[in-house]
């Protein structure tokens, strides 16, 4: 069974169609990136899927189950994590302090499972020095990370991480890569990127969205090679 | 020492300082500190929505007189005793939270603080509006063998410190432990962030209601107090100068830590027995206090010790 | 009397209740329109204005017409410029944060009532009106000779009454030309519907701000005024009609002016009838429950936007 798919998945606000009928299939244990032009409707989708966003019609299964009414907060207890577009964290709140809320939904009952978790997971993302660190001070690439840290460490089935490597200096988007090869497997991961070093080094399919419908769906080669594809970015800044 | 090592020895020096204060204090003071523990179990259940959760309620009166009315009507017309009076006002207190935070938690920000102040308003009109019971504004006293508890006199000053301080001491430490807990840190995320909280799976909604609850029934917990001690009841303490008073004090003495609640009763309660030696316009000090403090500290005087000097205070 | 008259009078105190309604939740609609802030202290303005109507006629003396239309012009002048003067005092310093700004407008409040009984002092003084003319007023019915017109004895209005009335519509019409009509009003609408975007097209937010809380300020004072004859002056004389006010910004939708003029009408005139034949206190219960549940399951009123 596929981990998440959605049919008909659609959102217009007002006349304004954000995402029109999507039908979208992730397959378990791989990494999908989204890709599109600005304003394909990339964001609005994964919203809905996530819960932030209601949709207008059209359905969302996680693991076969209909989530399409619940709550986003329910969404996230069956095992979805999601990272924003634009970093939210607990500003006011410790790096240590900002893990130890996202772990602590599972492990609050048990203190050094979640110690332990806490740390392992500041290690791998690799900002353990900086655990004192009120995250309101950090740099924005490490607030990125730190979000990052934040799904993880809700050991999800299902990421979905929206634009992660945006505002990362290169070094940091290089670790984001093996990072992310690192979870192959375990977590099946839905990536939104523009960056397309990052897709073609991490994504085992890519889907492409335009105008708020899917355009095409493939292999990274396949994709490469879409005419469709290539004329929808024509104009477009794009990260080769 | 561990921060958690020096906020134990803080609260329960700060506790053991009362109880010494009350052999070395004229009797005027210990009755003045007497009123200033009860009105700090009020501030102190404010401070649990508005300091920890974030969310300001200009309503908090309604809790407040709900236990006070709760107790007092008890005791005069169903001639209860004051253990069964008690239950019966902390009760009354934490339905109307319940009730009150199923509609209020609809909204949020400035319409929160209007349907809090709306709610509370209706409150104190339904108060008069039944004078026949309650007296209204005038009010009615509760006679001093109505509210001895096991034969003890709590209507003498010793009696009434040492009970003031019993239920202050219980409120003090029960939400110091409770703000440590998951439960606690979870409120403070919503605060930081709703959003980001939602999104880590927590279910923001449910548990502000229980922060209502809580707040309120504490909240109650002062009114049932004030009755039980001062034999008082009556209109005034639903009034909004009531639901405004744990907001100042709250401000005041630092929002969203342990000690900032009493701090800032003491200091406002000195500040307008003072004042108000001098004249009858003693409210005039509350609104230059607010706003002073609200453009140049608004995070009091525990929350300014905790940013410049003493970051593990909690 | 019996009931047909009986309506007519409460109909005509509630018009009254409504005109004043109508300028003093007037001036809590703009502030909140354009400035998004709610200000606590709108009531204290509201006593203001009485208060120094009280000091001017008293102090000028004479035919109560002369201290009256000076108080009238003044007195919402002086207390529009306290209140810009606290706006860039107080409010601007903390950037109009919501939170920040109730509790500021609180302290203003405090501020404001209490310096006013240290001075006024506790009493409720009275101020003369300008004209006073007792009006007896016709009903009609159905007789045996048909139409016929009676004076029921009771019935009756003050001239005073009804220059409250349409002073009050004059006053709002005026209002309402000089927000569509004049640049002034047309860069107070442009800050309403995108403060950021104004501040680039070199609009000084910050002095519109002043402006637009002063004329909120204004406009109670105004409404305060005008009723201060009917009413006398007293330092707490703000506190109901804070709430009234509040009650019809909310119903008739934050931000909206129409809803505003709606709402007060309904309000104005439903307090009016319901405290004539019940009880007062019954009157406030209901409509402040009602607005709570206004704002709990329909927050954007009659007319609103969507409530931040």
């Amino acid at each position: 069974m596929n981990i998440l798919e959605t049919k008909g998945l659609t959102k217009t606000y007002g006349g304004l169609k954000a995402n029109t009928d999507i039908d979208f299939k992730l397959t378990r244990g791989k990494v999908t990136a989204l890709i599109g032009p600005n304003g394909a409707g990339k964001s609005t989708f994964v919203g809905m899927v996530s819960g932030r966003t209601e949709a207008t019609r059209g359905s969302v299964l996680f693991e076969g189950e209909d989530i399409s009414h619940l709550p986003a907060h329910r969404r996230i207890q069956l095992g979805l994590a999601y990272t924003f577009q634009i970093t939210s964290v607990f500003r006011g709140l410790s790096v240590y302090e900002n893990v130890e809320l996202a772990a602590g939904r599972t492990l609050a009952d048990r203190p050094s499972l979640l110690k332990a978790k806490v740390n392992s997971v500041l290690e791998r993302v690799g900002i353990s020095d900086r655990s004192n660190q009120i995250s309101g001070d950090l740099s924005y690439g490490h607030q990125r990370i730190l979000e990052i840290a934040m799904g993880l460490a809700q050991d999800p089935k299902l990421f979905i991480l929206d634009e992660p490597t945006q505002g990362l200096a290169e070094t940091e988007v290089d670790a984001f890569i093996s990072l992310i090869r690192s979870l192959a497997g375990e977590t099946t991961i839905l990536l939104i990127e523009h960056n397309m070093k990052v897709v073609m080094a991490t994504a085992d399919f890519i889907t492409v969205l335009d105008q708020g419908m899917v355009l095409a769906e493939g292999s990274p080669e396949e994709i490469h090679e879409n005419a469709a594809v290539q004329s929808a970015y024509l104009g477009t800044n794009v990260d080769a | 020492m561990t921060s958690s090592a020096k906020s134990n020895l803080l609260h329960f020096g700060m506790l053991a300082g009362l109880v010494i204060l009350f052999f070395i204090l004229p009797i005027y003071h210990v009755g003045v500190l007497s009123r200033v523990m009860v009105m700090a179990i009020y501030a102190m259940g404010f401070n649990l929505l508005f300091g920890y959760t974030g969310l300001l309620s200009l309503g908090h009166a309604m809790f407040f007189a709900a236990g006070m009315y709760g107790f007092g009507l008890a005791i005069k017309f169903g001639g209860f005793p004051v253990p069964a009076a008690f239950v019966v006002g902390l009760m009354s207190a934490a339905l109307l939270a319940l009730v009150v935070g199923l509609l209020a938690l609809r909204t949020a920000g400035v319409a929160f603080m209007i349907v809090t102040l709306m709610f509370a308003q209706t409150a104190y009109l339904v108060v008069l509006y039944f004078g026949k019971y309650t007296r209204g504004d005038e009010g009615f006293i509760l006679q001093q063998a109505e509210r001895s508890l096991f034969g003890l006199d709590l209507t003498s000053e010793t009696g009434r410190y040492f009970t003031a301080f019993t239920l202050f001491a219980v409120c003090f430490i029960a939400l110091a432990k409770l703000v440590q807990t998951p439960f606690g840190k979870r409120l403070v995320a919503i605060r930081e962030n709703e959003e980001r909280a939602r999104m880590l799976g927590y279910d923001a909604g449910r548990y502000k209601l229980y922060a209502l609850i809580v707040s309120g029934t504490v909240s109650g917990l002062a009114g049932v107090s004030y009755a039980l001690l001062f034999g008082y009841i009556g209109a005034t303490f639903s009034t909004v100068q009531y639901s405004i008073f744990p907001l100042l004090w709250v401000l005041l003495g630092g929002a969203g830590t342990t000690i900032g609640p009493f701090i800032g009763v003491l200091f406002m309660f000195y500040l307008i027995d003072i004042s108000s030696g001098y004249t009858n316009a003693y409210m005039l000090i509350a609104g230059v206090v607010l706003v002073l403090l609200t453009v140049f500290a608004p995070k009091g005087i525990a929350g300014t010790l905790k940013a410049r000097a003493f970051p593990w205070l909690p | 009397m019996e009931f047909g008259p009986h309506l007519m009078l409460a109909s005509l105190e509630g018009a009254v209740i409504s005109a004043i309604l109508v300028l003093t939740a007037m001036g809590l609609s703009i502030v909140f329109g354009v400035m998004r802030i709610v200000n606590v202290a709108h009531g204290e303005f509201f006593m203001l204005g009485a208060v120094l109507a009280w000091y001017i006629t008293t102090f000028l003396g004479g035919h109560p017409a002369l201290g009256f239309g000076v108080a009238l012009i003044v007195a919402p002048l002086l207390v529009g410029c306290s209140a810009a003067f606290a706006d860039r005092a107080i409010l601007k310093r903390i950037n109009y944060d919501p939170d920040r700004t109730i509790v500021a407008t609180i302290g203003m409040l405090y501020i404001i009532q209490q310096t006013t009984l240290m001075t006024f002092g506790p009493e409720a003084r009275p101020v003369e009106a300008p004209f006073n003319h007792r009006l007896s007023l016709p009903w009609f019915e159905f007789g045996e000779n048909g139409f016929v017109m009676t004076w029921p004895w009771g019935l009756s209005t003050t001239s005073y009454k009804l220059f409250v009335i349409i002073a009050a519509l004059t006053v709002l019409i005026a209002l309402w030309l000089f927000l569509t009509r004049t640049k002034i009003g047309l860069i107070m609408r442009a800050t309403q519907q995108d403060s950021e975007m104004a501040q680039a097209f070199g609009v000084p937010v910050g002095k519109v701000y002043s402006w637009v809380f002063g004329l909120g300020a204004g406009l109670a004072a105004l409404g305060a005024v005008l009723v201060v004859p009917i009413q006398q002056a007293h330092y707490l004389m703000g506190h109901d009609p804070l709430l009234l006010a509040f009650i019809v910004v909310i119903i008739g939708g934050l931000g909206s002016l129409p809803g505003t003029v709606i709402a007060a009408l309904l309000i104005g005139m439903s307090d009016g009838i319901i405290s004539v034949f019940f009880s007062p206190t019954l009157a406030k219960i209901i409509a402040t429950f009602l607005v709570a549940m206004v704002l709990v399951f329909r927050p954007q009123g009659l007319l609103g936007k969507t409530v931040p």
